[in-house]
């Protein structure tokens, strides 16, 4: 343990390393300090906080108040690196009872009144909404990942592009090309299967991680190589509810650095040739589950009863709003199993929610993803 | 496993034809270079020459299992019919191409005329340039000192009459029939040789005044006949005595008025002494010119045989007795484009023979197809004899190409293949064994009020009408009304109901009446839209009804009609013969009429509200409209390229094909450019045509609690949405008197949302459902209702396996999400052991949309066997493709041709057939004879083919044979 921490030490320079850390739990405010560049663990940070507060059996949930003075959540080493790091001058932390964790809270201006006008402002969509929420991560419902890094070359990216029923197209189109391959013999051409089109505001396209000129390797874990254009074309249909592509991205500069080679801190595969692109932040590195694949999320609905086959008119209405709440619960409920596979698999899968989070908020586009529907019926699908 | 057993129907583009009155055997060829052997029924043959070129001639060697064809790139193959394995074979031996010196143009070799020398020993080629080549038998090797070259002719004619263009082109070769020492030679102007094969010498020589077609020699060798271009023919005597003969009649039977070319003549004898002059063409061009016709003159009796295609050769079947006095000739045998016509000479008024194969399946367009396995004797019967009834126009002559022997096991079963047309009508074909075989021509025209009037024929020409037209054949690519065409076919083979749905909505039910009958047909209509409203259907308009009592000949005779409202086509069909109940789906909805009471029972709409393409009409139809126009034209241009000789000196012919061949390498490229992307979408329930109904289905199962079973009815739509209705039935004793009920019971949608393309439930031991009336005849066990029942929902993806009545999933096969293909036709199918009767088993047998054939187990859904069987760029021939329930199939390979194929070891239907050398007073064939047969049973006894030692013995002649040739050329 490096980390010092002193409960009764006070702010002094803002050069200085240590970070001042104004916690709250109730009415209750304890100060202490933190090392801005050595915040350590989340999890020692975590039992502190229960120590100062006295309140070492309770569950709790830990937020801190952003720079733009929105209430975010501690619940990671990443996040919490990056709400100490992020700290000027002073890092406010808010506790909760898990209990009594009111999520619609976060994410939201809680702090400060004169942003939420903004906020409404972008998106005329979200007006009709009472309020946007914002909850733990693990209340995300992804819309893509980057999966399998550790096992694939460099080269190579694997992409999951979830649709779960939304009502956002996948949106691109692939073509027949020519891929440039090395053999013992030297340089072969060979037949492959290449991303041509793009369809703006697609699911495929608001990603970043496609593009046009990608090459097509795999469709959920099936190579392509010596299919047709329109065996591709079917098997990317059939596999639309759970769609994961292995490319070989036309833009090789953006790939990803293995965890391997990461410092262990984040931040470092936003490289100065990535930021200006578009998939400079929204990666979140996953490892990918097979058992995942064999779930069966396509549950077929099955409407019982005695229905007047005349009243077509009725009938139809009927079946649309029942399929979309099925839509609804199915999908939270898979949201939430996905979660827990996720904590489990250990700390540095989901190492970078925070900076999802933080890229979701400042690209309008993605406040699109959810269908309307979903956010209409169900408290627990989150959207933004 | 047997991949392609054999072909059915009429080949597709037929370039040549041989006979054989030896072995009387018919060949034709074709433009995609396949040698189809005919004889009698069930003796058939088939070889593909490996450059796929269009094959020009056929020749068959006198009195020898051989024959030599001639492709357009101007190689000659020699095919044997070998025994093998207790069959006969057809195999290609050698092939060869002539060689002319170095530097010579390529129309020197360019062969025109085949003579095959009765000595079995030499062919005579002719060529463009007016050699003779002669060829030795069966080497191929060239007699250069025997080559009879135009200098050698003219040597012999005097000068004044003739210059070496006289000797341009050899168009026909003949053999004296009495003398095979001499040969008539016919050069293109008009310039005929006798020429003496012995000493190298012209013995007389005849100048015709018009171009030069054919000849012909009369069967005493006293005369000839040779016709020419402008429709006239000529006779000449042959005299040993005077050099030049003057013509002894010149006639233009068409005249006096231009008249087009006389492609080919026959005359012959008699005992009464008239003649038979048969010939092709000569119609007066103006009027006729565009008209396929073969004349028959016998006497005063005149009859121009008028085909709706062209005609690509013809033959007469004569004795072939050597000594026999007279040609005696009994039939007319006429290969035309898209049909083979049989004409009996011998019987008055010359009618058309029935014929037992090549059977003309695209008479009218085939729109759908329906296959029956194991009918019942009863029906089979009643089938045939009203079949027989059509028939009576047709000649009672015995088929006249009768050579060989079928040796293939009786077949095991009574199969039907039921096809749909365009014109609105279903032919029934005899599908048990190798030969495909109209049995009955149904037509739903008579139903309907059409433009045409069926009461008026055109082809009734008056006693004096000349010339005397006389339309023959059964091919008539024409459709009066295309709403006629029939798209759904269901038969009972039990009940003789049959219900057939077509393109514009019509449904009908059919009862089988052996008697002809008049009544009238009850009609219904069925509004699938019911209250949708705003909607408007663009597409065709409904058919027109007959008013009043029709008369329909004995057969199957309409009882219900039901007309779907919007008329679109049914795409879906399903009958029940126990019930009496008729269920069909458009892409609009769905509907079941109760044929006993003659009440709809109910519909159902399956329209999505925002699918607007299904409302406007067939839109696709119009695409295919233009596609099929486009191509007609094409066809249209194709036929007159081919059909212009290669006429002074070959040079425009070969333009045109030049030029077309640059347009359609230009259109390949312009099509290549254009960038074929495809677009990655997930299905939504807005997608269009969601609610066209792909599937329907009766079964009587558990369909609400598991205690109570009930008739149900399932539909599956486009968009993966699968209907389950209750019915009630009422019993036999009060079937008349309660209505049939219905009521929705389930609806299931498919994630996946892909097309539904099965639908089957399985009884408590897993087993299929039988079909309706099955048990009732004793011939299926009853279904198990003890045990828990399952649905198999098929669509284009997924195999899905659901349980009853609480439907929940059970099982899947995921198709497309793993191997990029999806579902084109499935159907259960029973494979029985070879080995031991009393094992089979049910699998379910599927056709990919890359051709391949999977048979996927039930009912755990495990691949079993996967082969590839239709070539995935073969659309029209995976859209044609129908299963039998014993694992056989059949799909179109052209419009006039069906493969059958197996996936069953037990059910094999396949030709198996010997063709004996008939006796000949020849030591050499005898010899042969034996040869072969000792060789065939070396063979069986070791366990080694004799090809396989035969092949490397062939090769190595073929090396030895290229040397000498090469050696010879320098």
């Amino acid at each position: 343990m490096n980390r010092s921490f002193n409960k009764s030490q006070t702010l002094r320079y803002l050069e200085c390393s240590a970070v001042e850390v104004k916690s709250k739990f109730g009415a209750e405010f304890r100060r202490f300090s933190l090392d801005r560049y050595k915040p350590g663990k989340f999890e020692d940070f975590y039992k502190l906080i229960l120590h100062i507060h006295h309140i070492a059996n309770l569950e709790v949930m830990i937020g801190y108040a952003d720079v733009h003075g929105d209430l975010l959540p501690i619940n990671n080493d990443d996040n919490f690196f990056k709400a100490v790091s992020s700290a000027h001058p002073l890092l406010r932390v808010f506790i909760q009872r898990q209990d009594e964790v009111d999520y619609s809270n976060f994410g939201t201006n809680t702090l400060s009144r004169k942003k939420k006008a903004l906020v409404t402002l972008r998106n005329d969509n979200l007006r009709r909404r009472p309020h946007i929420n914002i909850s733990m991560p693990h209340d995300f419902r992804p819309v893509s990942s980057i999966i399998d890094v550790d096992i694939l070359p460099e080269t190579h990216r694997r992409v999951r592009l979830y649709r779960h029923g939304c009502e956002k197209p996948l949106g691109f189109y692939i073509r027949d090309g020519t891929s440039v391959r090395v053999t013992p013999h030297g340089l072969e051409k060979v037949p492959g299967i290449f991303i041509s089109r793009m369809v703006p505001g697609g699911l495929a396209e608001s990603t970043g991680l496609l593009a046009v000129n990608d090459e097509v390797l795999e469709v959920n874990g099936i190579e392509v190589a010596g299919k047709t254009l329109d065996q591709v074309t079917d098997m990317m249909i059939a596999n639309s509810h759970n769609l994961i592509i292995t490319v070989k991205p036309a833009n090789q500069r953006n790939n990803i650095i293995r965890s391997s080679r990461m410092s262990g801190s984040s931040g470092q595969s936003t490289d100065s040739t990535a930021s200006h692109h578009s998939l400079s932040t929204s990666h979140v590195l996953q490892n990918f589950h097979p058992d995942e694949m064999e779930s069966d999320e396509e549950a077929d609905i099955v409407i019982e009863g005695g229905l007047e086959p005349q009243h077509i008119p009725k009938l139809h209405s009927l079946t649309s709003s029942s399929l979309s709440r099925i839509n609804g619960s199915s999908l939270s409920h898979r949201l939430q199993r996905d979660l827990v596979l996720n904590n489990n698999s250990g700390r540095e899968s989901n190492g970078n929610i925070h900076k999802l989070l933080s890229s979701l908020k400042t690209d309008p586009r993605h406040s699109l993803v959810i269908p309307r529907g979903g956010i209409e019926e169900d408290g627990t699908v989150i959207t933004l | 496993m047997k991949d392609k057993t054999v072909e059915h129907g009429f080949p597709h583009q037929p370039s040549a034809l041989g006979y054989s009155p030896f072995l009387r055997l018919m060949a034709i060829g074709t433009r995609s270079g396949a040698i189809k052997l005919y004889g009698a029924p069930g003796v058939e043959f088939m070889g593909l020459h490996e450059e796929n070129n269009t094959v020009m001639q056929i020749h068959f060697i006198p009195d020898q299992c051989q024959l030599v064809a001639l492709l357009d790139d101007n190689s000659l193959h020699l095919w044997s019919l070998k025994q093998h394995g207790g069959a006969s074979e057809l195999r290609e031996e050698h092939r060869f191409t002539l060689k002319g010196p170095p530097g010579s143009p390529p129309s020197a070799t360019q062969v025109t005329a085949v003579l095959p020398h009765s000595s079995r020993e030499v062919l005579y080629l002719g060529t463009e340039s007016g050699n003779i080549f002669v060829v030795e038998l069966p080497s191929f090797r060239v007699l250069e000192d025997r080559t009879i070259t135009p200098e050698a002719v003219l040597q012999r004619i005097p000068e004044d009459n003739c210059n070496r263009r006289s000797c341009e082109l050899v168009e026909a070769l003949r053999e004296h029939p009495k003398n095979p020492d001499q040969i008539l030679i016919g050069y293109s102007r008009a310039l005929i040789v006798l020429w003496d094969l012995q000493n190298n010498k012209a013995i007389q020589h005849f100048l015709g005044s018009q171009q030069l077609e054919n000849l012909y020699w009369q069967r005493d060798g006293s005369k000839f006949i040779s016709c020419h271009y402008d429709g006239s023919y000529t006779q000449w005597p042959v005299s040993s005595d005077s050099r030049q003969a003057e013509p002894l009649e010149n006639t233009v039977p068409y005249g006096p008025f231009p008249c087009k070319a006389i492609s080919k003549i026959y005359w012959q004898t008699t005992k009464n002494g008239l003649p038979y002059i048969i010939f092709q063409g000569g119609m007066p061009r103006a009027s006729y010119g565009d008209r396929h016709s073969i004349s028959v003159i016998h006497g005063s009796q005149q009859t121009a045989f008028d085909f709706t295609s062209r005609v690509i050769d013809f033959f007469i079947i004569f004795s072939s007795d050597p000594a026999a006095e007279f040609d005696d000739p009994s039939a007319l045998v006429v290969l035309a484009e898209e049909e083979l016509v049989v004409i009996d000479l011998k019987s008055a008024g010359w009618p058309a023979v029935h014929p037992p194969y090549l059977a003309s399946l695209h008479c009218s367009a085939i729109t759908c197809s329906h296959h029956v396995s194991n009918i019942p004797l009863k029906l089979w019967e009643r089938i045939i004899s009203a079949g027989s009834k059509q028939n009576i126009h047709y000649s009672s002559m015995p088929w006249p190409i009768d050579g060989g022997t079928n040796i293939a096991p009786d077949p095991p079963q009574r199969d039907l293949l039921l096809t749909g047309h365009e014109d609105g009508t279903v032919r029934f074909w005899d599908a048990s064994g190798v030969c495909l075989h109209l049995l009955y021509k149904l037509s739903t025209v008579r139903v309907f009020l059409t433009d045409a009037d069926p009461n008026d024929n055109m082809n009734t020409l008056g006693e004096d009408e000349w010339p005397p037209l006389r339309k023959v054949g059964t091919f008539d690519p024409y459709s009066d009304d295309p709403r006629l065409g029939i798209q759904k076919i269901y038969l009972c083979k039990y009940s003789g109901y049959l219900a057939v749905a077509g393109t514009a909505g019509q449904v009908l039910v059919m009862e089988l009446n052996d008697e002809d009958a008049e009544h009238v047909v009850d009609h219904a209509e069925a509004d699938l839209l019911q209250d949708q409203e705003g909607y408007r259907w663009k597409g065709h308009e409904k058919l027109k009804t007959r008013d009043g009592p029709v008369r329909f000949e004995a057969g199957f005779q309409p009882f219900v009609l039901v007309q779907c409202q919007p008329p679109a086509v049914v795409t879906s069909l399903a009958l029940h013969s126990e019930w009496r109940l008729v269920a069909f789906g458009t892409s609009h909805g769905f509907g079941l009429f109760d044929h006993q009471q003659k009440r709809l029972v109910f519909v159902k709409c399956t329209l999505h509200p925002s699918d607007q393409l299904a409302l406007e009409g067939p839109l696709s139809r119009v695409k295919s409209l233009k596609k099929s126009l486009r191509q007609s034209f094409r066809r249209i241009r194709r036929s007159r390229v081919s059909s212009r000789k290669r006429r002074g000196g070959g040079g425009t012919a070969s333009e045109v094909q030049e030029a077309n061949a640059k347009f359609d390498q230009d259109a390949l490229q312009e099509m290549e450019l254009a960038p074929v992307q495809r677009k990655i979408e997930a299905r939504s329930a807005e997608d269009s045509f969601t609610g066209f109904v792909r599937t329907l289905y009766f079964a009587d199962t558990f369909l609400r609690d598991s205690s109570r079973h009930c008739p149900s009815l399932w539909a599956g739509t486009n968009g993966g949405t699968v209907y389950a209705f209750c019915l009630r039935v009422p019993p036999a004793e009060r079937r008349m008197d309660e209505p049939v009920r219905a009521e929705q019971a389930k609806e299931i949608q498919l994630m996946h949302r892909a097309p539904v393309v099965g639908i089957l439930v399985l009884d408590g031991r897993s087993t299929p459902l039988p079909e309706p009336l099955e048990v009732a005849h004793d011939l299926s066990k009853s279904p198990d209702m003890q045990g828990s029942h399952q649905l198999l929902v098929v669509s284009e993806e997924q195999f899905k396996v659901f349980t009853l009545p609480k439907v929940s999933s059970k099982l899947k096969l995921k198709l497309t999400a793993l191997e990029g293909c999806r579902v084109r036709k499935v159907t259960v199918a029973n494979f029985g052991s070879c080995k031991t009767d009393d094992y089979s088993e049910n699998d379910l047998a599927v056709l990919t949309n890359l051709g391949d054939i999977q048979i996927i187990s039930l009912p755990f859904l495990k691949l079993q066997i996967r082969y590839p069987c239709i070539r995935k760029e073969d659309v029209s021939g995976i859209a044609s493709c129908v299963f039998t329930k014993y694992g056989q199939g059949f799909y179109l390979i052209s419009p006039s041709e069906f493969e059958r194929f197996s996936l069953s070891t037990k059910w094999l239907v396949e030709p198996r057939c010997i063709v004996d050398m008939p006796e000949v007073t020849s030591n050499n064939h005898v010899h042969n004879k034996s040869g072969t047969e000792n060789a065939a049973r070396r063979s069986r006894e070791s366990g080694k083919s004799p090809d396989d030692c035969g092949e490397d013995e062939r090769k190595s002649g073929r090396l030895m044979e290229h040397a000498l040739l090469n050696d010879e050329s320098e």
